[in-house]
């Protein structure tokens, strides 16, 4: 196993690959149906999560609800 | 009397946006409350049904439950995400794709924020966002002024419902634009909600009472001293001024009109 340098939510850091977006929510403990995945600006919708492989350099953000008006 | 009582402003047509019904006029925020066991109290306490979240980066250290659904059930309210915090049309659309994408619907509170000292609206890049998001099956409901160009423009544009400000954000000022805000209702033919500055429940009579179609609020509850009896108080507010709005106030006169007969006073 290698490591993939990948940029979340403005953080660079190092996740195991090769490795998919759904592994990559799995590694970093998060549960798919409660974030959005953004890699690279673009969305990536929930039943695409599992095809879509992370690249080195990738910009992932991940989003979800909270408090506010 | 009895069963004669029953004039038109006792049976209000619920609240209906983008094609849905809400039994409640009042919708409320989740933000800045000192605990999420406290936000949860009040909110149920405020009779609401639609509550407003924001789109934020999950925090991965994940030192806390972040997530706004770890404690307000989707089943039970209507989620309305913000864009808040966003200051171009191209960032908002970003924050109503992706909050679109957590699968709830396609209703989105949009804010273009123009200016940090005051969070008043861009309103170009407002009417910019709003024809994007519409045209993208979005339901805009625009945070925007209390200007009627601004409110017709972007009825146009293809907003669900516009909601012109009381006052700033999170100012508490209250209505300083009634004039404004009913003119506003007047014109528009979409539902018009007030967002933001209303501070206690007088503002939200007040500003029902204009004949606005609700309110929206978050810091009124939020920073009172006791936010779930505030809820409870602005719940009541909104219905008490809605109903005073359909029942239809007495004129205001400049001169005293006496209650009491006239006539049949001692000599």
């Amino acid at each position: 196993m290698t490591t993939l340098a990948v940029t979340i939510n403005g953080e660079a850091r190092r996740v195991p690959g090769p490795a998919t977006l759904l592994e990559l929510l799995g590694h970093l403990g998060l549960d798919p149906r409660s974030v959005v995945v953004e890699l690279n600006r673009e969305i990536v919708r929930r039943p695409r999560l599992a095809e879509t492989r992370v690249a080195e350099g990738d910009s992932i953000e991940l989003v979800h609800f909270v408090g506010g008006g | 009397m009895t069963g004669t009582l029953a004039p038109a402003a006792l049976t209000d047509a619920p609240l209906a946006i983008g094609g849905r019904t809400f039994r409640s006029r009042l919708m409320v925020g989740t933000g800045k409350y000192r605990t999420n066991a406290e936000m949860v109290a009040a909110i149920e306490a405020s009779g609401a049904e639609i509550v407003t979240v924001a789109v934020r980066r999950v925090d991965l250290d994940r030192t806390k439950e972040a997530g706004v659904l770890h404690h307000l059930s989707p089943d039970q309210y209507f989620l309305l995400a913000n864009t808040a915090g966003c200051y171009t049309a191209d960032e908002a659309i970003r924050y109503a794709r992706l909050a679109r994408e957590a699968g709830f619907n396609d209703f989105v509170k949009l804010e273009v924020i123009g200016d940090r000292d005051t969070l008043l609206p861009d309103t170009e890049g407002l009417l910019a966002a709003t024809r994007t998001l519409a045209r993208e099956g979005f339901q805009v409901l625009a945070y925007t002024n209390d200007d009627l160009v601004t409110a017709l423009r972007l009825e146009d544009a293809g907003c669900a419902a516009v909601m012109p400000l009381a006052s700033p954000i999170g100012s508490g000022l209250g209505l300083l634009n009634p004039f404004g805000i009913r003119t506003i209702k007047h014109r528009l033919g979409v539902p018009v909600i007030v967002d933001a500055g209303v501070g206690t429940a007088s503002d939200a009579c007040v500003t029902m009472e204009q004949g606005v179609d609700g309110i929206l609020m978050n810091t009124a509850l939020a920073e009172a001293r006791e936010p779930v009896a505030m809820a409870r108080a602005m719940g009541l507010a909104v219905e008490a001024g809605r109903l005073a709005y359909l029942a239809g106030r007495m004129p205001r006169r400049e001169i005293a009109v006496p209650s009491s007969p006239a006539a049949g006073m001692l000599e």
